[in-house]
């Protein structure tokens, strides 16, 4: 029992973070429809930003913020340089470009910090079966995901970003200026994909430490619906659950096999994600 | 007044738009009519900025439109309610409505647009908070022309409004535009298939055939004009 | 008016000329099979033993890359996860030649084949109703998920450290004549040349045609009836099946299986090589396969000759396949077998004018 409440609390802390991560993919999805396979790329940079600032200032806030700034100006200039271009292109293409881009940045982070295990600090205590920095990335994950809903449904940035994203043509006749609409969405979904790195990142920072868990957002999003902000919080959170319980009774190495399962699972049932709403090709 | 001269398009090696010159003044209502495929769709997306000329001008007001990006000729007081009324499904009927407003500053004016549209069309107002895929293909072009309204915009470019509409329907946006006409000085450039209804509230017409203009008149005469009628408009 | 009742009669002459001048498609294949091999033995005799080995692995690389370029080139279905099943056919010629040494090679190498397309097979079937991005996660999530199970069955899979052995494949006949490497570099490309053989036969014919209107437009193709679902599980099959024969022969050429070789950036580099050879050609693959090998081969002598710190090192090559990536799908979308193509169509079209100018 006491382990099953262990796995049950630690599910929900990791499941923070996959959420996190989760959102971010759909902000550029809803926004692109492009999925960003470099979003852990642009997270991991952010990260090693941080790691290199708190080393230099002792200040992990500092390097906290600094790596929230950072992942905002990557994802602008990554949707500007690579996405923009590609916009009238094939699905295929943004898919290979943003791989390249995820081979490129873990490549260059290797590089410069080398691919040496580096220490990097939590946030707050994190002993203890549900510690002070559990409770932490679970809360900051609800407010951010909750600031993102009430932006995009309640403002009127939310409402040009929305229209951009789902008729960027008429959205243009209606005086919105849609590139900028797809840049903002790429800095918000990299700001929160920033977050998720300095989240998931602890006790220690190489180049593929958020491999595992990008694989794992994905599935996230990929059960809630791409399109589906609300789905895919709550499929981080049940993921991260339910992933706990399988690395706790069949061993931490079939984690990926599960949630790659999962995924297929869900998928075959319901091809649009759990929550998803399948769009109709008419012919 | 809208100045058009000389606009080519082509989509490729295809000449959608081959030369052609319109001019309508301030506060008038002209019909653009023609076949399908005649260009007239593509005349209205040139002019706002959606489809790139090849050569050509467009001056509105004496302000340059040929090569401005949409949202900024939209901002220059021109709306356009594309084919099939371009409402956006994934949002609501108030927010398709908002939307149309949202580049003009004064919050107060908005809402008193916004006032002004459902009072125009109430079936809109019983369903503000509807998704727009709920409406009815009558409702989904009034909420079109509302959201272009919503702008008070200087000049209407309206595709097709009546296409699919019930005859009763039709009649009652074409009186609306009428009066808009008489009461804000609205232009208004609509394309139309069903010349008839056009020309009913149109001062002049164009007919476009294979991209170029094949006759330009006053509504009156195109009307009694039966060859032209049976050559170009099918009646 | 006369009216013809017979058509004109060919006369017997052409008839027979051709015949003799359309060989069987298959015939020319191993034809050139035949010469490729014979190619590749002489190149191995007038080079090194490194380079040897340089051209053995472009030899098993090729067969990766052209079952990749062939499910995602031709029936459009981007996989990340490739290098699984490279995994899967190095892991079976291991535990084979391990557990089972009176096995020949040949069959380890074919139930390395086999175990590759099973397991394509059930990927297929898992992943016929996604598309893009959903399916690009899922074979993702395959390429992260399968190399980590060697650490949950440590004693079977033998952990990180993986499998060794050895296997003695020369013939008693040649020990002492041709050197042990020369020799693997040789059974390399004759499994290679063959199963190409096979895929190039695919690609060119009915089956061909079939993934490529899959590829196009699935409702139209369905509507044709052409039953989606089995031609995009049967891409990736064949797919799979020369994943797993690549894994197998660089298993066999290496005398190891180790997860370390099959990461994710493997899977990924793959897809680079696709991309840079161009999206669904086999003479692409071969470009594609080349370059990983000598791209490879190249950053470690750039390390050297420019003293390049050891983390450098070590990352230029991944850091080489996203640029790559990245500018051919901005710049040369068709790779560079697109590249040739595009050449041989401007010399034709200037030789082309001088005739017209000629005859003026």
């Amino acid at each position: 029992m006491q382990e099953f409440l262990d796995l049950t609390l630690g599910g929900i802390s990791a499941g923070a973070v996959y959420a996190a991560l989760g959102l971010a993919l759909v902000i550029i999805y809803r926004a692109t429809r492009v999925v960003n396979f470099a979003q852990p790329a642009l997270a991991l940079i952010s990260t090693y930003l941080a790691y290199s600032v708190t080393k230099g200032t002792g200040s992990y806030w500092l390097g906290f913020a600094v790596a929230i700034v950072a992942g905002t100006l990557l994802g602008v200039a990554t949707e500007r340089l690579l996405i923009r271009p590609l916009r009238h292109r094939s699905e295929l293409s943004s898919i290979i470009v943003t791989l390249g881009l995820l081979l490129v940045l873990q490549a260059v982070a290797g590089m410069i910090w080398s691919n040496e295990p580096l220490a990097f600090p939590y946030a707050f205590d994190f002993v203890g079966r549900f510690s002070a920095n559990d409770l932490f990335v679970v809360l900051v994950v609800l407010v951010i995901a909750a600031l993102v809903l009430v932006v995009f449904k309640y403002t009127p940035l939310g409402l040009r970003m929305r229209a951009a994203a789902f008729a960027p043509d008429v959205a243009r006749t209606l005086g919105v200026r849609v590139g900028l609409m797809l840049t903002v969405g790429w800095g918000m979904a990299a700001a929160v994909g920033s977050l998720a790195g300095l989240l998931a990142t602890p006790p220690f920072l190489f180049p593929n430490v958020l491999d595992g868990v990008f694989v794992y957002a994905l599935t996230a999003a990929v059960l809630g619906g791409l399109d589906n902000p609300l789905g895919t919080i709550a499929g981080g959170f049940v993921l991260g659950v339910g992933l706990s319980y399988v690395s706790g009774y069949f061993g931490p190495e079939t984690v990926t096999i599960a949630a790659l399962a999962i995924l297929v699972i869900v998928l075959t049932l319901r091809p649009a994600g759990l929550f998803g709403r399948a769009k109709a090709r008419r012919v | 007044m809208l100045e058009i001269e000389g606009l080519s398009v082509a989509y490729g090696a295809v000449r959608a738009l081959d030369g052609v010159g319109l001019t309508v003044d301030r506060g008038g209502i002209t019909a653009v009519l023609g076949a399908n495929g005649a260009g007239k769709t593509t005349l209205l997306r040139t002019i706002s900025g959606l489809q790139p000329a090849r050569e050509g001008r467009i001056t509105w007001d004496g302000k340059e439109l040929t090569g401005r990006a949409p949202d900024r000729i939209a901002r220059a007081g021109v709306a356009h309610v594309p084919e099939g009324g371009g409402v956006i499904t994934e949002l609501t009927v108030d927010e398709n409505l908002r939307l149309g407003a949202l580049w003009r500053r004064d919050r107060a004016d908005r809402a008193a647009a916004k006032r002004e549209v459902y009072e125009l069309f109430p079936p809109l107002e019983e369903r503000s908070a509807k998704f727009a895929a709920t409406l009815s293909g009558g409702e989904r072009q009034m909420l079109a022309i509302g959201r272009a309204l919503m702008s008070r915009p200087e000049l209407l470019l309206l595709d097709e409004p009546s296409l699919g509409l019930a005859p009763l329907i039709t009649a009652r946006i074409m009186r609306i535009l009428r009066d808009l006409r008489a009461s804000t000085g609205l232009t208004v450039v609509l394309v139309e298939q069903n010349a008839h209804s056009a020309l009913s509230i149109a001062d002049n017409g164009y007919v476009l055939a294979l991209g170029r203009v094949v006759a330009v008149d006053t509504a009156a005469e195109l009307l009694a004009d039966d060859g032209l009628r049976h050559a170009y408009l099918g009646f | 008016m006369t009216v013809r009742t017979s058509l004109p009669q060919a006369s017997p002459g052409t008839a027979e000329q051709h015949r003799t001048r359309r060989m069987p498609p298959l015939l020319l294949h191993l034809l050139a099979a035949l010469a490729a091999l014979a190619v590749v033995v002489v190149l191995t005799l007038v080079t090194d033993e490194f380079t040897n080995l340089r051209i053995a692995t472009v030899g098993y690389y090729l067969i990766a890359v052209a079952g990749l370029t062939l499910l995602t080139g031709l029936t459009g279905q981007v996989s990340l996860g490739h290098g699984a099943f490279m995994f899967i056919g190095a892991y079976t010629v291991a535990l084979l030649v391990r557990r089972v040494p009176t096995f020949p090679l040949w069959a380890d190498l074919l139930l390395a084949a086999a175990a590759g397309g099973l397991a394509g097979l059930l990927a297929g079937a898992a992943a016929a109703r996604l598309r893009g991005p959903y399916l690009a996660g899922a074979t993702l999530a395959l390429a992260v998920g399968l190399p980590a199970l060697t650490r949950r069955f440590q004693d079977f899979l033998g952990g990180s450290n993986g499998l060794n052995f050895t296997v003695h494949s020369r013939p008693s006949a040649m020990v002492g004549v041709v050197p042990e490497l020369r020799w693997q570099t040789w059974i390399v490309w004759l499994s290679v040349l063959i199963a190409l053989v096979f895929v190039v036969n695919i690609v060119r014919g009915k089956l061909g045609r079939t993934f490529r209107a899959v590829r196009d437009d699935e409702v139209a193709a369905a509507l044709s009836g052409i039953h989606v679902g089995r031609t995009k599980i049967l891409a990736f099959l064949i797919s799979a099946v020369c994943g797993g024969l690549a894994g197998g022969l660089q298993a066999f050429l290496l005398g190891t299986a180790a997860p370390g070789s099959f990461t994710p950036a493997l899977s990924l580099s793959l897809l680079a090589a696709v991309v840079l050879g161009g999206l669904g050609s086999l003479w692409g693959a071969l470009w594609g396969a080349v370059a990983l090998v000598y791209f490879q081969a190249w950053s470690e002598d750039l390390a050297d000759v420019l003293h390049l710190n050891t983390d450098v090192a070590n990352n230029l090559p991944l850091a080489v396949y996203g640029v790559i990536l990245i500018v051919v799908v901005l710049a040369f979308p068709r790779g560079i077998q697109g590249g040739f193509q595009r050449l041989r169509g401007l010399l034709r079209r200037s030789a082309e004018q001088k005739e017209n100018h000629e005859k003026h």
